[in-house]
């Protein structure tokens, strides 16, 4: 490949041959090399391009395939008794009564009424053990079951149909992640108890559906992925883009307003345009750290609280926005500056009046930008506590935003640090829905700047 | 008043201001706003930012600094005689807090009065079983003393929240009555106005530089705090990291530079070519239809959240390589390896690379390609021997910003790279990097006077540093660059 590139002087220097005569349509070796160079250096390119699309497909379709099923479950239906004498000695229907029944109870309770299920539709358990039977139910079922009930304690004494999580594993066996081998190898699970799922299957007893509780539940402890969502994660992403709202759109806009419009050429606003552009640049993680030393030890906020993760995302994104701010406002053109000023109107005026509301949609563009980059940010929360485990929805702002609670991209950590392989399906679907919200904010920019933007 | 509520009244306060302060200029001017020398309006907003405006800097600076006091005080009271052997007088001041907030929730949860809670007295309630109602969960048996301290701590920022409540109202209420007093119809409100705003709009762009401070201030003293710990010299040139969480650590720094600039390299030697060759087809070969349809699609890779990555590495390119390639040819049997990382943060900076060259390769003037083509060479030959040389400063600093966010990335690493810190060349080892490290040290709950935890603050000053510079420096090599050809 380097010697079809003779440089001019080289060529020079070796004087070729007598020329043969030949047809200029002919190429000679010579050129024949530099032409063949020439497809190579174009198929490099080709090759380029084509390895970071073929990147950019292995990263969707490897997250795709991975979370897909995640937004479905694997779930029981049949019939439970919910007999008096075990959930209500007293009969009294009081509260406080009420809630002696553990899950404990609940959990035999169910157990009970699937065996009867199992044996009125007379399903064969080959000799599995009652335990291994009541195995197929998630441990989150009872829990569920007993919500259900103090919910609505005219339940008690009445049979109800009820639709509960299965097992992890169960639910991984119709989802292809377990299979009969793999079952044999491990300890919470065995081949029989697939067996008897798959006739339990083949009965309409127990079958995969929408998985709305991955939306909307909060995160589940670690023996039990079937029951771990993400609506405490989304609150608080949400609560945190709040704050970075209200916050980063009033500080980023005068700030840009102020360095493009009115500051003069001195060594401040020097220091000011240089300290943005390194801003920038800074490692997220770094901003952590600040949101740790500055907001959690010395500003005795509390840790793991939206209001400190939208704080550190503030500082982060102030410069993104700030730097498309000025974009936008640079764009609009001096004559629109000019004929305010001419007719009478003040600086502040014109950029407030006019230039300001045609520079609207480009600073909005910025700030949804901005706000995706802030949305899908790890490294700080991981700092400032965010990856505890919380169970418990944030209040509603403003006290809310001082209340514990996690964020999608940490939530996706935090599931991938765990045992259970069922968390890395649940991850997987955390990214889906994490992408889905990053593609609307996006495209909502898109759609801005095509319908706002206005070329002068 | 809670701060919620105290905004509230402000801004009603505010909204008040403005009204009265239209009215009171047009009453000034008897009713002919050709009279005044500024618009109504103006006179009412000015009003308006008065009153809203230092109010709400002095609230916020006083929820800042009344915690420190309150502390301090609580603090200076609890007698050193008092601690218990092992105890930190930083855990014990975490103890009191956490139980002066909790009498506060019962307190809000109505399950106790005031009057009660003051006659509280540790030695005869369980105070852990009452906190542990409203659902504030202690580890041990409250002390009586620590029970005293809590409840001076509560009196004390109840006192504090008081006194803010009148400050901040009363100083609301001056601001209103001194703009309202000064209105005239001659008085200048629009220019008052705009030199208000325009003081705001100057803070506002401090805020910047106030963020910079933040962190060079906290990452210096903590590091100058770590250094009283622990030795800079055997910091910065041990080749040993192994922290151990009851003292006696060896925390040097190199392994961890050593895994950051390995993994740095990879991703580099993954991007660079990809990314620059991408650029160049591109822009110089690739017909228009292709061009509008592939760059979006390439810098899609700049949108993706790191944490997409990292479990990308996690879950397909870690087990990928093992199987592949480390387990058949002996190198390893770790999923998580310098490899992993370093090729999927590759993939993650190629859009760095191929946009900022894509810039820089346009903006060699066409006249330079003209020339070459015309005397006979390739556009390959072109490329290579013009296009390039003369884009070369350019492409160097997009090589080094692209370096500078490889280093300083966390997540891709923190999932793809490993833990454990080594000083080894084999590629498909586990390594770890400075910004794992940061992670590992400060998550979780952590004493934040022990030099493993400190540790963090001074490794994250040597990235800033080392991240800040590469940018200086690219900033620099890219600006000076672009003033060639205008």
């Amino acid at each position: 490949m380097t010697d079809a590139t003779g440089t001019p002087a080289a060529a020079a220097a070796a004087p070729m041959p007598a020329p043969a005569r030949k047809s200029l349509l002919v190429p000679d070796p010579r050129v024949r090399r530099r032409n063949a160079a020439e497809a190579r250096f174009r198929i490099y390119g080709l090759i380029a391009v084509g390895l970071s699309l073929a990147a950019l497909a292995a990263l969707l379709i490897s997250i795709l395939s991975g979370g897909l099923p995640a937004f479905r479950q694997t779930y029981l239906s049949f019939p439970v008794e919910l007999a008096e004498a075990r959930l209500d000695k007293s009969g009294t229907r009081d509260r406080a009564e009420l809630q002696k029944a553990t899950t404990l109870t609940y959990g035999n309770l169910l157990a009970d009424a699937l065996r009867k299920a199992i044996a009125d539709r007379g399903i064969a358990t080959d000799g599995l053990s009652d335990k291994d039977v009541a195995g197929l139910l998630s441990a989150e079922a009872a829990a569920q079951l007993r919500n259900r009930v103090l919910a609505d304690p005219a339940l008690i004494g009445r049979t109800i149909e009820v639709s509960v999580l299965a097992h992890g594993r169960v639910d991984g066996y119709f989802k292809g992640r377990v299979t009969m081998d793999s079952a044999e190898r491990v300890s919470n699970i065995k081949p029989g108890q697939l067996v008897l799922a798959d006739r339990l299957a083949a009965a309409g007893m127990l079958g995969l559906r929408f998985n709305a509780a991955f939306i909307t539940a909060p995160d589940a402890s670690d023996q039990r992925p079937e029951a771990a969502g993400l609506g405490v994660a989304i609150l608080g992403s949400l609560y945190m883009m709040l704050v970075v709202l209200v916050l980063a759109l009033p500080l980023g806009v005068a700030a840009s307003i102020y360095l493009e419009e009115f500051a003069p050429r001195n060594r401040l606003t020097d220091l000011i345009e240089v300290n943005i552009a390194n801003l920038a640049a800074v490692p997220s993680i770094v901003f952590g750290i600040l949101g740790l030393a500055i907001f959690i030890n010395f500003a005795g906020l509390p840790q793991s609280a939206p209001i400190v993760g939208g704080l550190v995302l503030t500082l982060m994104t102030l410069p993104t926005i700030i730097i498309s701010t000025r974009a936008a406002l640079k764009a609009v053109p001096p004559s629109i500056r000019d004929a305010a000023l001419g007719i009478g109107a003040s600086k502040l005026q014109s950029v407030f009046h006019h230039v300001l509301p045609l520079a609207a949609p480009g600073i909005l563009t910025g700030v949804i930008i901005g706000l995706a980059q802030a949305l899908g940010e790890t490294a700080p929360l991981l700092l400032i506590g965010m990856v505890a485990f919380v169970r418990d929805y944030p209040a509603a702002p403003p006290e809310g935003l001082f209340d514990p609670a996690s964020a999608l991209p940490v939530q996706v950590y935090n599931w991938t640090q765990r045992g259970d392989p069922g968390f890395f399906e649940r991850a997987s679907g955390a990214i889906i829905v994490l992408l889905l919200f990053l593609l609307v904010l996006n495209a909502v920019a898109i759609i801005l700047r095509r319908r706002f933007e206005r070329r002068w | 008043m809670s701060a919620g509520l105290i905004i509230l009244v402000l801004l009603g306060l505010g909204a008040l201001g403005f009204f009265l302060g239209r009215r009171r200029s047009l009453a000034a001017a008897g009713g002919d706003s050709r009279r005044l020398h500024s618009l109504p309006r103006y006179h009412g907003q000015s009003a308006l930012l008065f009153t809203v405006v230092p109010a709400l800097l002095l609230m916020f600076a006083w929820l800042l600094v009344q915690p420190l006091l309150v502390d301090a005080r609580v603090s200076a009271g609890l007698a050193q005689a008092d601690l218990p052997p092992g105890a930190s007088q930083t855990l014990l001041m975490a103890d009191v807090r956490r139980v002066s907030d909790g009498i506060g929730r019962v307190v809000a949860a109505g399950r106790m009065t005031e009057t009660q809670v003051g006659a509280l007295n540790a030695g005869q309630t369980d105070v852990r079983a009452l906190l542990a109602q409203v659902g504030v969960a202690l580890g041990a048996e409250v002390r009586p003393e620590v029970f005293e301290a809590a409840k001076d701590h509560r009196a004390l920022s109840q006192t504090g929240r008081n006194a803010m409540t009148v400050a901040v109202l009363a100083l609301a209420l001056a601001g209103l009555a001194v703009s309202l007093s000064r209105i005239r119809a001659d008085y200048r409100a629009r220019n008052v106005y705009e030199r208000f705003v325009m003081a705001l709009l100057v803070l506002a762009s401090l805020v910047a530089v106030l963020t910079t401070v933040g962190i060079v201030l906290s990452l210096v003293f903590e590091t100058l705090n770590f250094f009283e710990r622990y030795p800079a010299l055997d910091f910065f040139f041990g080749t040993v990291w192994n922290p151990q969480f009851r003292g006696g650590s060896d925390l040097g720094i190199l392994p961890l530079l050593w895994g950051t600039l390995y993994i740095s390299f990879i991703a580099l030697l993954v991007a660079v070519p990809i990314g620059l060759m991408a650029a160049i087809y591109l822009s110089e070969y690739a017909s228009r239809r292709v061009r509008t349809v592939a760059k979006p699609l390439i810098e899609i890779l700049a949108g993706i959240p790191t944490i997409v990555y990292g479990l990308f590495a996690l879950v397909t390119v870690g087990p990928m390589l093992r199987d592949w390639f480390a387990q058949p040819l002996g190198l390893g049997n770790s999923s998580s390896s310098v490899m992993t990382a370093g090729i999927v943060m590759g993939i993650m900076i190629i859009p760095f690379v191929s946009s900022l060259s894509d810039d820089i390769i346009n903006a060699v003037p066409q006249s330079l390609r003209d020339g070459s083509l015309g005397l006979g060479a390739t556009p390959s030959e072109t490329i290579r021997q013009v296009v390039l040389p003369a884009a070369l400063p350019g492409v160097v600093g997009a090589i080094l910003l692209a370096a500078s966010r490889a280093i300083g990335e966390t997540m891709i690493v923190v999932m793809g790279a490993g833990a454990a810190a080594k000083l080894d060349l084999n590629p498909f080892e586990a390594m770890t990097t400075v910004t794992v490290k940061i992670v590992s040290q400060l998550t979780g709950d952590t004493e934040f006077a022990s030099a493993e935890t400190l540790v963090a603050f001074a490794l994250g000053l040597t990235l800033f540093v080392i991240t800040l510079g590469l940018n200086v420096l690219a900033l620099y090599i890219v600006r000076k660059y672009r003033e060639q050809y205008e």
